[in-house]
């Protein structure tokens, strides 16, 4: 099967500062793949550089077949190709509801967009309820219910999240994650950036393991459960 | 009473105009946080193009009514197309540099447009015909005139408009997207370039509205009555809270009541040392009282959260 997502030699720079390194990663279509690695390791940037917010300064992007790096970052979404932002983005002056609106801003006017937003509704009955409060009023965990089902909103093909467990208690990191494998079960192909590995391997197939802007190590997740070098450094 | 209501009057018909002007200079401060010195002289291009337009049409015999229809069709053409092209010559290419490149570049482009347009319309003033029959309404002692009764109604149902285009429909609310959060709006899908092209477009629309009915009230234009009327505007928006919308249309109602019922009463409270010919300092005054209270302005957020 032909890889949905392919990073070839992908690095990343800020000013100076190099980020990501060289980094080969490849996503195909319906699996669960995991990137792993501690803070500041590039896990993000990786991911600013495949939804198109920072531009790559070298490798390639390959995404269905197409060449991203022509692709500005508000057309990706369009291809399927959605992104839950580190720190959820949420307007927070927007509501509820105008937040999952602007989700499917970019097939504005398509039919069942309501159907969709009561899909979202039925996922999250917490946002039905508050639909008409601000985004910002929302607690953590409500947000990041929000910023999800906003990219549901999108219809994405490759939904790439990005540390969604960050700043949650263990129980709303619970269902925040049965939230993602149902996600994954319906057939989305998702790119799953963590800090808490344990979660993350275990709902996903596969995983990279990140270190100072390089893939130090890759392998089946089940796999990477069992390495010593991974349980160490990552598992505690 | 009756010079408390006739200003009063006075000062909803100034303010309406004002409030027009500082939802221009809002709504790019809200999306960019750059305050565009040069929409003041977009609103004196719209002023003159209108005063052009009318005089060459009434001279060749076409009714007032539909001469001033045309003029301000014309001059709210000429003003979205300039605005347009200020943003992407000006403030595009300067996305990304420190904030004061493009307030210095506003400030440029503001002098640019002045002489520009001072060798197109010479630096005299210019009589806008009168269009509108000197009829007026008398009520008690108040007298409004049509013009004003035009200005008021108009100014109103503009600012519905807009209220509505950018609280209910998909543009609006990909503006309001865009001026919280730009990446994440892109992320969404939308082309946040475009969104503030479409943001200039807006508000200079708005001020070629404002600028025919300035020249309209006033009975005059020239290349220079878009330096007072915009940092009056300006002032407007900063006083109801830079990047609020209802914060401007407020703003510029409430500058324009002060400074007509100034002019009313400065006078008569200090004994006629003061002429109204000081009313200019209302505003000011107002403004930095305001400040001192409430630095936010009327309605702004206390701070603007980013992401």
């Amino acid at each position: 099967m032909t890889a949905l997502l392919q990073v070839e030699g992908l690095s990343v720079h800020y000013g100076g500062i190099e980020a990501v390194t060289g980094l080969d990663l490849e996503v195909r279509q319906g699996e669960r793949v995991t990137l792993i690695g501690a803070n500041g390791a590039g896990k993000s940037s990786t991911l600013k550089a495949l939804a198109g917010l920072v531009v790559p300064s070298a490798g390639s992007i390959r995404y269905d077949g197409v060449d991203l790096r022509t692709v500005p970052a508000w057309q990706r979404v369009g291809r399927g190709l959605s992104l839950v932002p580190e720190g959820r983005g949420v307007f927070s002056r927007l509501s509820v509801e105008e937040n999952l609106l602007m989700g499917a801003y970019h097939r504005n006017g398509a039919t069942g967009l309501y159907e969709e937003l009561e899909r979202v509704y039925g996922l999250f009955t917490r946002l039905h309820e508050r639909r008409h409060q601000a985004a910002g009023t929302l607690s953590g965990g409500e947000q990041q219910m929000l910023a999800i089902g906003r990219a549901l909103m999108a219809a994405p093909r490759l939904l790439m999240l990005d540390e969604p467990s960050m700043g949650l208690a263990p129980l709303m990191v619970e269902r925040i994650f049965e939230v993602i494998r149902n996600i994954a079960e319906a057939g989305v192909t998702l790119l799953l950036v963590e800090q808490n590995a344990r979660l993350a391997l275990e709902i996903c197939d596969r995983a990279y393991v990140m270190e100072s802007g390089r893939i130090v190590l890759t392998d089946s997740a089940a796999r990477c459960l069992d390495n010593p070098l991974v349980r160490s450094a990552y598992l505690g | 009473m009756d010079t408390f209501l006739q200003q009063l009057i006075n000062g909803i018909t100034l303010g309406s105009i004002y409030a027009l002007v500082a939802l221009g200079y809002t709504m790019v401060y809200g999306i960019l946080e750059l305050i565009n010195f040069a929409h003041g002289e977009v609103l004196m291009v719209g002023a003159l193009v209108a005063l052009t337009v009318i005089q060459g049409l009434t001279g060749w015999g076409w009714p007032a009514p539909l001469a001033v229809l045309v003029a301000v069709l014309a001059a709210m053409v000429v003003c979205m197309t300039l605005g347009l092209a200020i943003e992407r010559v000006a403030y595009r290419p300067l996305r990304r540099a420190p904030k004061l490149a493009p307030l210095i570049t506003a400030i440029g482009l503001s002098i640019v447009l002045q002489q520009v347009a001072a060798l197109i319309w010479g630096r005299g003033y210019l009589s806008f015909p009168a269009v509108l029959p000197p009829v007026s309404v008398v009520w008690g002692g108040v007298i409004i005139t049509a013009i004003q009764g035009a200005i008021i109604v108009l100014a109103a149902l503009i600012m519905a408009g807009l209220l509505v285009l950018v609280q209910k429909t998909a543009l609006g609310r990909a503006m309001r997207a865009t001026a919280q959060n730009p990446a994440v709006a892109q992320l969404m899908g939308v082309n946040t370039d475009r969104i503030i092209a479409w943001t200039f477009v807006i508000g200079s629309g708005l001020a070629a509205v404002a600028g025919v009915m300035v020249a309209a009230y006033y009975g005059v234009g020239n290349y220079t009555m878009g330096f007072m009327l915009g940092l009056k505007a300006f002032t407007a928006a900063v006083l109801g809270g830079i990047g609020n919308l209802a914060g401007a249309m407020l703003g510029g109602l409430l500058l324009g009541v002060v400074e007509a019922l100034g002019a009313g009463y400065i006078g008569d409270l200090t004994g006629d040392f003061f002429g109204s010919n000081y009313k200019d300092v209302f505003a000011f005054m107002v403004l930095i009282g305001v400040l001192v209270f409430h630095p936010n302005g009327l309605l702004g957020s206390r701070a603007r959260e980013k992401v």
